[in-house]
């Protein structure tokens, strides 16, 4: 059997209208679909592509805070960040392995993402300057994250949903760790206020982009939806997010920069939520499109490591293979 | 006793923490992802007796300075850490046998600690063993595969060999404190361990099919505060806040 | 592009008393990298006390909703991974 055939011809042939409606009726059900189940090849390919990004955005994500770990002003943040983004490689783990059930390598996505070929959020290419960032990240950043991760955990595909729960255990100490960091620096000195405040008006609007155009203007949304790999539309996540963070900001003393922040009744059926101001949308795409301060030194940082790191690949294949049981080939 | 033991201490915990520094840099950077969770894991372990060993410290100067105190807050000559764990990041295969060396040798002294006076040492030991034999495991198997491998790997490993078991003597040198420390049995003597500590490396050498050296010129000086170069600059990063900012609490 | 390294599904037993369950897999070059790789990667908050893993290529499946007459190679598999399947080397770059 050779690969090629794995993720088209088997398919193919068997896309009929029943044969959609079969598989509709068992998302609708609420039933988890698993790596060997019949399913449509858009469905496959659109959860590799999202998962993939998905695990590239936690390896990527590694190194805007890792920038940090070696300035760490204590024992204890030492010690907390190293932990916090080893979890990040972790989550980047069980969501590649996740991808792998569905018939992609490991490898085949690393190449992906070195050549430039596969995105990964593009809240990683901000450069970190301050220690309040670290604060910051965690705080706006994972807390983005966790709005968008705990519908995931209810996706259809089964490793996708089983990574999602793991991941969502993990995250709550992530955000925790990283407003910590805000409330110790809003109530420190002067210096330490303004790193805060300072961070917070450069992860703000960053933030609230995280979760990716308005619905006006989404396409993939509506399938997505339908096989329920998307469980909320990008504004409904952003709002939700929004009516999160205002207060906590207000908790910290730290004031968020939208001058066209309110309170709008109207919002959330009656019940009222926060509006935000207008988003710089040609800001986002400039980022997207792979232009964001530090897209191209992510890139070249995880090109850097993979390269070095190829003579050590190769001693373990080679050990492997030598200590492999010589039997005749038939 | 308690000024000698004070400064053993010292020496031990700034093993700990400059190599548990180092370690953490690789994350992110590592050459494999399973890898980029390893490290870590060994670095934390470090930090985590580091910041054992600087909390005795600092009860055993009567709290007159806090464990960040000092951690973050000497300057270069007053950190006692042999030259061995400040040695940089050559290559993953110098930092797994950088590993190896520190390790089988923290694991022989550990358990000679067992039987320490003090007894927070001793409970710092009894946790800190456990972890050494992981530690060992996972660098003594990259050591092992390294050397090894390919001819690449081989000729890579042989190298870092050759530039960091200079530095390995520095692990049985005592100075006038540990000396002080060993004779009141709140320390082990740390050239009792040697013999022990050679036949596992060589052990693991044999099976990794590299050579065990023999060094004419060892390098010394860490633990009377004489480092290398790179010794300012891993300090110079490691206390950039807390020497912009000093006092605060973060 | 490089090599495929082998995948290692990962089963781990939480507590006494428990069977082993998947919590999913890891890459390494042999058996004692797969065990230290699945312990940093599955166990980093104490969620166990045994480790069983597997080369993923190993483990025979069944689906007893889509049985077939005849056991198709590809259908025996846990799932359908590219290095699951042996590519003769004359064929060239897949």
């Amino acid at each position: 059997m050779y690969t090629q055939g794995l993720t088209d011809s088997l398919d193919e042939a068997v896309e009929t209208p029943e044969f959609f409606q079969a598989f509709q009726k068992r998302i609708d059900s609420e039933e988890k679909i698993e790596p060997n189940d019949p399913m449509p090849n858009a469905y496959r390919k659109t959860l590799i592509r999202q998962i993939s990004q998905h695990a590239h955005s936690e390896i990527v994500g590694m190194l805007p805070e890792g920038n940090w770990i070696t300035r760490a002003p204590t024992l204890k943040r030492k010690t907390i960040l190293l932990a916090k983004v080893q979890d990040e490689g972790g989550h980047g783990l069980y969501l590649y392995a996740a991808a792998e059930t569905l018939g992609i390598s490991r490898e085949e996505m690393t190449e992906q993402l070195l050549v430039g070929k596969a995105k990964y959020s593009s809240i990683f290419n901000y450069p970190t300057l301050s220690w309040a960032d670290i604060g910051a990240i965690g705080w706006l950043v994972d807390g983005a994250a966790i709005m968008n991760q705990i519908p995931l955990c209810r996706c259809s595909y089964g490793p996708y949903a089983r990574a999602m729960v793991k991941i969502c255990k993990e995250e709550s100490f992530h955000q925790r760790q990283g407003f910590e960091i805000m409330m110790t620096l809003s109530k420190g000195c002067k210096e330490q206020k303004e790193m805060a405040q300072d961070a917070l008006n450069r992860w703000w609007w960053p933030s609230l982009m995280m979760f990716g155009p308005p619905d006006t203007e989404s396409n993939n949304t509506d399938q997505s939806m339908k096989w329920k790999i998307k469980r909320f539309t990008n504004d409904e996540l952003r709002q939700k997010f929004l009516d999160a963070t205002v207060p906590q900001a207000k908790h910290l003393n730290l004031i968020i920069p939208d001058k066209n922040l309110t309170w709008d009744t109207d919002l959330n059926n009656g019940e009222g939520g926060y509006s935000h101001g207008p988003i710089d949308w040609d800001e986002f795409w400039r980022v997207v499109k792979g232009n964001g301060p530090m897209a191209k030194d992510r890139l070249r940082a995880r090109k850097k490591a993979w390269e070095e790191g190829k003579w050590v690949r190769d001693a373990v294949a080679a050990f492997a293979k030598k200590k492999q049981p010589t039997v005749g080939k038939n | 006793m308690s000024e000698n033991l004070f400064f053993s201490t010292i020496e031990l915990a700034d093993d700990h923490l400059i190599l548990g520094h180092r370690l953490s840099e690789w994350c992110g950077h590592a050459p494999t992802l399973e890898e980029d969770l390893s490290l870590p894991n060994l670095g934390l372990d470090l930090l985590g007796a580091a910041t054992n060993l600087y909390s005795l410290a600092s009860n055993l100067e009567g709290g007159k300075r806090s464990e960040d105190e000092l951690a973050f807050g000497r300057i270069e000559k007053e950190y006692k850490n042999c030259l061995l764990v400040e040695k940089p990041n050559e290559n993953f295969g110098h930092t797994m046998l950088k590993q190896l060396y520190f390790c089988v040798f923290m694991k022989l002294f550990w358990n000679e600690c067992n039987s320490s006076k003090n007894k927070i040492l001793a409970g710092i030991s009894e946790k800190s063993q456990k972890e050494m034999i992981y530690h060992i495991r996972h660098s003594g198997e990259w050591v092992i595969r390294l050397g090894d491998g390919t001819e690449e790997s081989h000729s890579k490993m042989t190298e870092a060999i050759n530039e960091l078991h200079p530095y390995t003597e520095e692990l049985f040198y005592m100075s006038e404190a540990s000396l002080n420390c060993a004779k009141k049995n709140y320390l082990p003597d740390r050239l009792k361990i040697k013999e022990a500590w050679e036949k596992e490396i060589k052990d693991i050498f044999k099976e990794a099919t590299l050579s065990y050296p023999s060094i004419l010129h060892f390098q010394i000086g860490g633990r009377n505060g004489i480092h290398t170069e790179t010794m300012g600059h891993l300090i110079s990063t490691m206390q950039y806040l807390q020497r912009t900012y000093p006092g605060q609490t973060w | 592009m490089e090599t495929k390294s082998t995948l290692w599904e990962v089963f781990i037993r939480s507590k006494s008393g428990l069977s082993h369950k998947h919590v999913g897999s890891v890459h390494a070059g042999d058996e004692v990298m797969a065990l230290n790789a699945a312990r940093d990667t599955y166990t980093r908050r104490n969620e166990g006390i045994s480790i069983w893993i597997v080369p993923s290529a190993k483990i025979t499946a069944s689906d007893l909703n889509n049985i077939s007459e005849t056991l198709e190679n590809s259908e025996n598999k846990i799932y359908r991974h590219p290095s699951f399947y042996d590519i003769p080397d004359d064929v060239g770059h897949m």
